[in-house]
C-alpha cells in the first residue's frame, strides 16, 4: 500500500492508496508515526479516498494512533470512508474517538478551529 | 456441492491478497453485488489472517487451504483451514475486541466482521490441531431468469 503525506500547519494528511490489510498494516503504522515525528505535527488525518478495500487491520491502526496520540494532546480525524469501510469502522465503535469528515478539507478545518480557540 | 475449488498457500500474510482475489474470481462467477463481493472478499481476509497469525504463532510455518463451493445456486461455502496450535476457547475467540495480542495493535474484530459480513460462521478447532473456519454467504441478488 502507498501513502502519500500532506503538512498543513500542525497537521499531517495522511493519504492512503490501494489495499489494506494485515499485511500491510505494519508499515502504514510505521510511515505515519515516522512522517508525525520527522515534521513534528500534533493531529493527524487520515484520507481513505483512494483506499479499495479494508479488513479489521484498519481498525488496529487508527486506534493505535488515536491512543499515541492523544497521550500527547493530538487528536486523529478520518475522511473519505467507502460504506464498507464505514461499516467496518463502526462494528469497533471507532467513531465514538475519531471525528469523520465528508471532505478533506472540512476535517483539516476542525482541527486547525479547534487549535485556534 | 458443486464446482469444488481447493487452494493451499503458505501460511504468510503475504498471501493474504491472494486468498481475497481467489475468493472474489470464484463468486464472481456467481453474478454477486459489489456490496456482496466487498463483503466476501473481506470475510476471507480475516480468516486468512486469523490462520497466519494465530494459526501459526511465532516462528511456526505451515499452509493455510481454501475450498470453496457452491452449495446451492446462489449459495457459497468457503472453509479456511490451518494445522496449527488450535484454539483453546471458541466463544471467547470469537467476542467481540477479544485480542491474545496485546502489543501489536490488533484489533480483535476479525471473528465479529465475518460474522457480519457473512450469513453462518462455524469455528471448529482443537488445541494442537489446527482450526477450520467455515463461511457461508448466500448471495441474495440471484435471479434465476
Amino acid at each position: 500500500m502507498d501513502m502519500i503525506f500532506n503538512i498543513k500547519e500542525n497537521i499531517l494528511v495522511a493519504e492512503l492508496f490501494g489495499e489494506l490489510d494485515h499485511h500491510a498494516a505494519g508499515k502504514v503504522r510505521e510511515d505515519t508515526d515516522s512522517a508525525m515525528e520527522t515534521y513534528g505535527c500534533r493531529d493527524l488525518v487520515f484520507d481513505f479516498t483512494r483506499v479499495t478495500f479494508m479488513d479489521s487491520s484498519g481498525i488496529g491502526v487508527i486506534l493505535g494512533r488515536y491512543r499515541k496520540l492523544s497521550a500527547a494532546g493530538g487528536r486523529v480525524a478520518i475522511t473519505g470512508c467507502s460504506l464498507t469501510v464505514r461499516n467496518i469502522l463502526n462494528m469497533a465503535g471507532v467513531f465514538s474517538l475519531v471525528d469523520y469528515f465528508d471532505t478533506r478539507d472540512e476535517a483539516v478545518n476542525y482541527l486547525n478551529r479547534k487549535e485556534v480557540s | 456441492m458443486e464446482k469444488i475449488l481447493k487452494v493451499q498457500m503458505e501460511a504468510v500474510l503475504e498471501n493474504q491478497g491472494l486468498a481475497r482475489a481467489v475468493a472474489a474470481a470464484y463468486a464472481s462467477e456467481l453474478d454477486p453485488t459489489v456490496e456482496e463481493l466487498t463483503e466476501i472478499k473481506t470475510a476471507v481476509s480475516e480468516a486468512f489472517s486469523n490462520a497466519a497469525i494465530h494459526g501459526y504463532p511465532g516462528d511456526m510455518s505451515g499452509s493455510v487451504t481454501m475450498e470453496i463451493a457452491t452449495i446451492r445456486p446462489s449459495t457459497i461455502m468457503i472453509k479456511i483451514s490451518d494445522q496449527g496450535v488450535g484454539i483453546e476457547d471458541i466463544a471467547q475467540a470469537m467476542e467481540p475486541l477479544f485480542t491474545t495480542d496485546t502489543g501489536d495493535e490488533r484489533s480483535g474484530m476479525g471473528f465479529t466482521v465475518m460474522e457480519s459480513f457473512t450469513d453462518k460462521i462455524k469455528v471448529d478447532s482443537r488445541p494442537g490441531e489446527g482450526t477450520t473456519v467455515t463461511l457461508i454467504k448466500k448471495l441474495d441478488t440471484y435471479y434465476d431468469f
